[in-house]
């Protein structure tokens, strides 16, 4: 038995840890050095899983199987659509949003009527899913005591209502600090996610705990199960609620956005659209990890507490007790505070949000009181309505709870809740994505949405509780048969959630598309309109500061805004706003169309769009643009934009083709210049020998008595000098006609080991002469090359001529290889000789670059051949190249492909 | 017209690939069991971690 | 006594053409294959004239002319380029580092041995 000191103590202990994350993350969030991380804003949005989730899985599990896994598989899959919600962070940062309703009236013309209906929508269909977080924790408490059934009194107070109160405390402590400009909570934030971890780990625990502990794993609990009847329908989806599974996952992956607390850490706490990165896998393993035990717990209290076997929503605590293991129970308890803390908190700082700026406000601020306070300082006047509010709220979830109780399963609630914040789906969607949705449609179909759901689902609730007479759901409205609540015109066969979603959908949906098509709407909702749905073109405020024309002045709007924001809040914003227009003081900015854009912007974000709009009105002369002008305006910035984007690919266009010109102009002059290069270099080959030929000759002719030995000596030199010229020209013909592609070829099938073998030959005895052993090596069995047969054998010998040339007399070698090489025929010669520099190697392919300086005379070579080789052999498809260093020989090595996909040999 | 970010695109399709594999008549195709666990039970889990997956890597690589 | 000449070229045919020319003609003669032979050469044969190619391996005929011209004890030493290129920018350049003439390739023997006896004081 749990002392009852001991557990306040722990949740009190608790608690204060809550406060000092919270209290931390605030004053970094001051110092300006924030501590949401993309981790911490993904596991902000497990606020999702609330005791519901906690309890009420299990409790879920134990009736419909697997089916309590929709809740979680929605929200997985609409994470995944990101671009609908960076569009709508995107939005609710340009407009300073600060709640749903507030997003849903600034689209919609910044509608009082409109923000005031969501709030209304919102208050109502959350207050029961707060009373059901008030009775989990009473539920776990009388757990905890062992007196089910029992409200459990501390010093004489009702327990939940304590828990009511500390929570309200903590809320209104840390939600309404003071009035944010974008109303962020960061300490908030960081604490619900510490919330969220608590809470995945104590529900982890006892979910081994049962499974491992008192069961022998997975595979046992399912066994064990299967061996039961009753029980082995669970382990089986039903596919005749395949309607029912596909609306649960639909109206989950709603709730996701549009709980107004889920919007809150989603959308207004965003500090970094990045962050979604995280959030889109991070949050839904979240969830995987957080249901993985759902169904082993509740198929093992099933087992073991029998048919009759207490409330299954609260498995997760008698499992551990009933082992004793009173530690781990008091874990788990733990676990289930900070479900329903965590919800509660977000979830009554959002409505509060929306009940002072949208309920509150609009009545205030026609009021003659307010009228009258005409220079005092509002901040706090907005602070304390949004505490009253938070306090209100948790009133009325704790009057809930006490009178709904025990009429309803933990689940029920929920789902109802969703079902309420479903109804913004059209017009929220509608208006990020459809510029025609109108006021009066978004108006019409929240409405027809609404009406549907109160009279198919939150009042059939109320009659099954017996608080008002039932006779509409089992007989109709008046005895109507079609009007029956849960099978509305007849519609039957569906479960209540599904058969509500459908006709309220198609209801809502309806209305506001025929009611935007049959109206028109107002300058102002045109202007949002375009905001809204072409936020990504907006990048900045164009059509902005156009659409609002009038006289205003600074002073008033200054007050205004001081009024709301508190002196020292508004005088910084304004500084700040100055220095973005280069003015040193804001007294001297001009109250122009722009400024009163800024004031509003700011009053919105601690007021709302709506009432903003109000107050910014009440003291500035606007005139009415009208819709035509309007629409001309948004139009004209449309073809302006379009223009200059037009412009802009234009201008791209004639850059490109100025640069492609300048490289032209670069290549053509350096083709010029290696022409020029060309010529003199060609100049040099050409009189070389042409100096010796001359000089020889002159001294012949002019001395006719020079020995007959120098005589022939000298003859000898002219002939071969005569021998030089006459190649060196042949060359550069054959270099000229294989560069400009009009060689001859004469492709055919060559066998390269013949060629090789012929050119070994032909330069037999020029080797011998010099003493150079040859040694040639041709693989067997080789396959014939597409090629001309000529060519390849001047390549070859230009590879064994140069080769002897390099190699020293009497002790050098040279070595032919003809091998395969996968598809390819690859010759290399190789030769002892002094080898080249990794310089030279790139080199000696340009024309008229011959290696050689550690060569005794100079070569006897044209500083062609190897260039038209390299030609020749590219011209076959293959390479020629060298592998060499100085003092190692050199291998020059060329490839062939071979003529078809020959077999492997 | 700016064109989708491709991180966008392929996380939606993979939400347009993950309701089909989640709801009926595919869900009703896992029977019995395998290794003594539901089949289905299996599949859900199972489906469900791998579209988490592929987020991940979609979401993760570093593209922009 | 005779003047001594150095043939400084990478081509032994026209070292030994020039050769055979100027040593009928009565000069000493030294020959020399590439730039650093040629300084090596100037040190110890310490020619009256140099016959100097413009491109030759390790040193080309330029630097070599550098080299030469920046010691003022070979001022008196007469420098004849050689070159094959005939582009004016290197006849130009060839005398602006201090060659004394500057000879084209293929040039006429008498013409080249009546230029070297002028510059020699010998005609």
């Amino acid at each position: 038995m749990l002392s009852g000191w001991f557990v306040v103590l722990l949740s009190a202990t608790y608690v204060g840890v809550l406060f000092a994350i919270a209290r931390f993350g605030d004053a970094r969030a001051d110092a300006g050095r924030s501590i949401i991380s993309a981790n911490v804003y993904g596991l902000s949005l497990a606020v999702y899983c609330t005791s519901w989730t906690f309890f009420g899985s299990v409790g879920r599990a134990t009736s419909g199987g697997l089916s309590f896994l929709t809740i979680y598989l929605g929200p997985t899959l609409m994470l995944l659509c990101v671009g609908v919600i960076i569009k709508m962070i995107r939005i609710a940062k340009a407009q300073r949003i600060t709640s749903i309703a507030d997003f849903i009236a600034s689209r919609y013309g910044k509608s009082q009527l409109l923000a005031g209906l969501v709030t209304v929508i919102a208050v109502i269909g959350i207050v029961p899913y707060i009373a059901l977080q008030l009775k989990a924790v009473a539920a776990s408490l009388a757990v905890l005591f062992d007196q089910p059934g029992h409200t459990i009194h501390l010093w004489g107070v009702d327990s939940t209502f304590l828990v009511a109160g500390v929570l309200a405390l903590f809320t209104i402590l840390f939600g309404t600090r003071h009035l944010d400009a974008t109303e962020r909570h960061e300490g908030m934030v960081a604490a619900v996610a510490f919330e969220s971890v608590v809470k995945l780990l104590a529900f982890v625990a006892v979910g081994v705990f049962v499974t491992y502990g008192m069961y022998g794993g997975f595979v046992d609990v399912f066994q064990r199960a299967l061996a039961h009847p009753e029980l082995a329908g669970l382990l089986q989806l039903d596919s005749s609620r395949a309607g029912a599974w596909a609306s649960m996952i639909l109206l989950s992956g709603l709730a996701i956005v549009f709980l107004p607390r889920q919007f809150q850490v989603m959308v207004v706490e965003n500090v970094d659209e990045s962050h979604l990165k995280r959030a889109v896998w991070l949050f839904p393993l979240y969830l995987l990890l957080i249901n993985i035990f759902v169904l082993p717990v509740a198929l093992g209290g099933l087992l073991h507490f029998g048919a009759q076997g207490g409330n299954p929503d609260t498995f997760v605590l008698t499992l551990p007790l009933s082992q004793g293991a009173e530690s781990l129970a008091l874990l788990v308890f733990i676990g289930g505070l900070s479900a329903a803390t965590g919800m509660v908190i977000v979830e009554t700082i959002a409505l509060s949000t929306m009940i002072c700026n949208d309920l509150v406000m609009p009545a205030l601020l026609r009021s003659r009181w307010l009228q009258r306070q005409q220079q005092s300082d509002l901040s706090g006047l907005l602070i304390g309505i949004r505490r009253v509010a938070i306090a209100l709220i948790l009133l009325l979830g704790y009057i809930y709870f006490k009178a709904a109780g025990e009429a309803y399963a933990l689940v029920g609630i929920g789902l109802i809740s969703f079902a309420a914040v479903a109804q913004f789906a059209p017009a929220l969607f509608g208006g990020m994505y459809w510029k025609q949705g109108t006021r009066a449609g978004a108006l019409a179909g929240l409405l027809c949405g609404f009406s549907v759901w109160l009279y198919t689902l939150l009042l059939p609730s109320f009659a099954k509780s017996g608080w008002i007479d039932s006779s509409f759901v089992e007989h109709g409205l008046f005895g109507i048969d079609w009007l029956r609540a849960q099978a509305l015109f007849g519609l039957s066969g569906l479960d209540e959630i599904s058969h509500c979603l459908w006709w309220s959908m198609l209801a809502n949906i309806g209305a506001y598309i025929a009611v935007s098509l049959h109206s028109r709407p107002d300058a102002l909702e045109a202007g949002q309109a375009e905001r809204f749905v072409d936020v990504f073109r907006h990048a900045q405020r164009v059509p902005d500061s156009r659409l609002w024309r009038g006289n205003a002045s600074l002073s008033e709007l200054a007050t205004l805004l001081e009024r709301f924001l508190g002196p020292q809040r508004a005088r910084q914003q304004l500084a700040g706003y100055a220095r973005t227009r280069r003015v040193s003081d804001w007294r001297s900015l001009p109250a122009d169309a722009e400024f009163v854009h800024f004031a509003e912007t700011e009053l919105a974000g601690a007021i709302g769009s709506a009432s903003a709009r109000a107050m910014v009105s009440s003291v500035t002369r606007e005139e009415d643009l009208g819709l035509e002008e309007v629409l001309d305006i948004l139009d004209e910035a449309t073809q302006v934009r379009a223009h200059s984007r037009e412009l802009e690919a234009k201008q791209q266009a004639l850059e490109a083709a100025t640069a492609e010109l300048r490289e032209a102009n670069e290549r053509l002059r350096e083709l010029d210049r290696m022409k020029d290069d060309f010529i003199s270099t060609v100049t040099h080959e050409l009189r070389t020998p042409l100096t010796s030929i001359r000089a020889l000759s002159e001294m012949l002719f002019d001395d006719p008595k020079v020995e007959l030995e120098q005589r022939r000596r000298f003859l000898g030199i002219i002939v071969s000098e005569t021998e030089r010229l006459t190649r060196l020209i042949n060359q550069i013909l054959d270099m000229a006609k294989l560069e400009s592609g009009r060689a001859e070829w004469t492709t055919g099938e060559v066998n390269v080991g013949d060629v090789v073998r012929e050119a070994g030959e032909a330069l037999g005895p020029l080797y011998r002469e010099k003493g150079v052993h040859l040694s040639i090596d041709i693989a067997e069995g080789l396959p014939v090359v597409l090629a001309d047969r000529d060519r390849l054998m001047q390549v070859v010998v230009n590879l064994l001529s140069n080769a002897v040339k390099f190699v020293a007399p009497a002790s050098g070698s040279v070595s032919v290889v003809v091998a395969r090489e996968k598809n390819l025929l690859q010759v290399s010669v190789a030769d002892n000789g002094p080898g080249l520099t990794a310089e030279e190697c790139g080199v000696i392919f340009e024309k008229f670059r011959q290696g050689g300086n550690t060569m005794t005379d100079k070569p006897q070579g044209t500083g062609l051949g190897l260039p038209i080789s390299r030609q020749i052999v590219e011209y076959f498809g293959g390479k020629l190249w060298v592998e060499s260093a100085p003092g190692a020989g050199a291998t020059f090595i060329f490839t062939v492909p071979l003529a078809k996909a020959a077999p492997e040999a | 017209m700016k064109r989708l970010s491709p991180v966008r695109q392929r996380l939606g399709a993979l939400a347009l690939f993950g309701v089909p594999l989640l709801s009926f008549p595919v869900l009703g195709l896992p029977q019995g069991e395998v290794a003594g666990i539901p089949a289905i039970f299996l599949y859900l889990f199972g489906v469900w971690g791998v579209l988490i997956l592929l987020a991940a890597r979609v979401a993760e690589r570093q593209g922009k | 006594m005779s003047k001594k000449i150095l043939i400084v070229d990478d081509e032994p045919n026209i070292v030994i053409s020039l050769e055979f020319l100027l040593k009928k003609e009565g000069f000493e003669v030294a020959v020399a294959a590439d730039g650093e032979e040629a300084l090596a050469q100037v040190a110890s044969f310490n020619p009256d004239l140099i016959l100097l190619d413009v491109m030759m391996p390790r040193k080309s005929g330029f630097e070599v002319c550098e080299a030469l011209r920046s010691d003022p004890s070979r001022a008196g030493l007469l420098i004849v380029m050689l070159t094959a290129k005939g582009r004016d920018t290197e006849v130009a350049k060839g005398l602006a580092i201090g060659a004394d003439a500057y000879v084209t390739k293929p040039f006429s023997t008498k013409d080249l041995l009546a230029r070297v006896k002028d510059m020699l004081g010998l005609a």
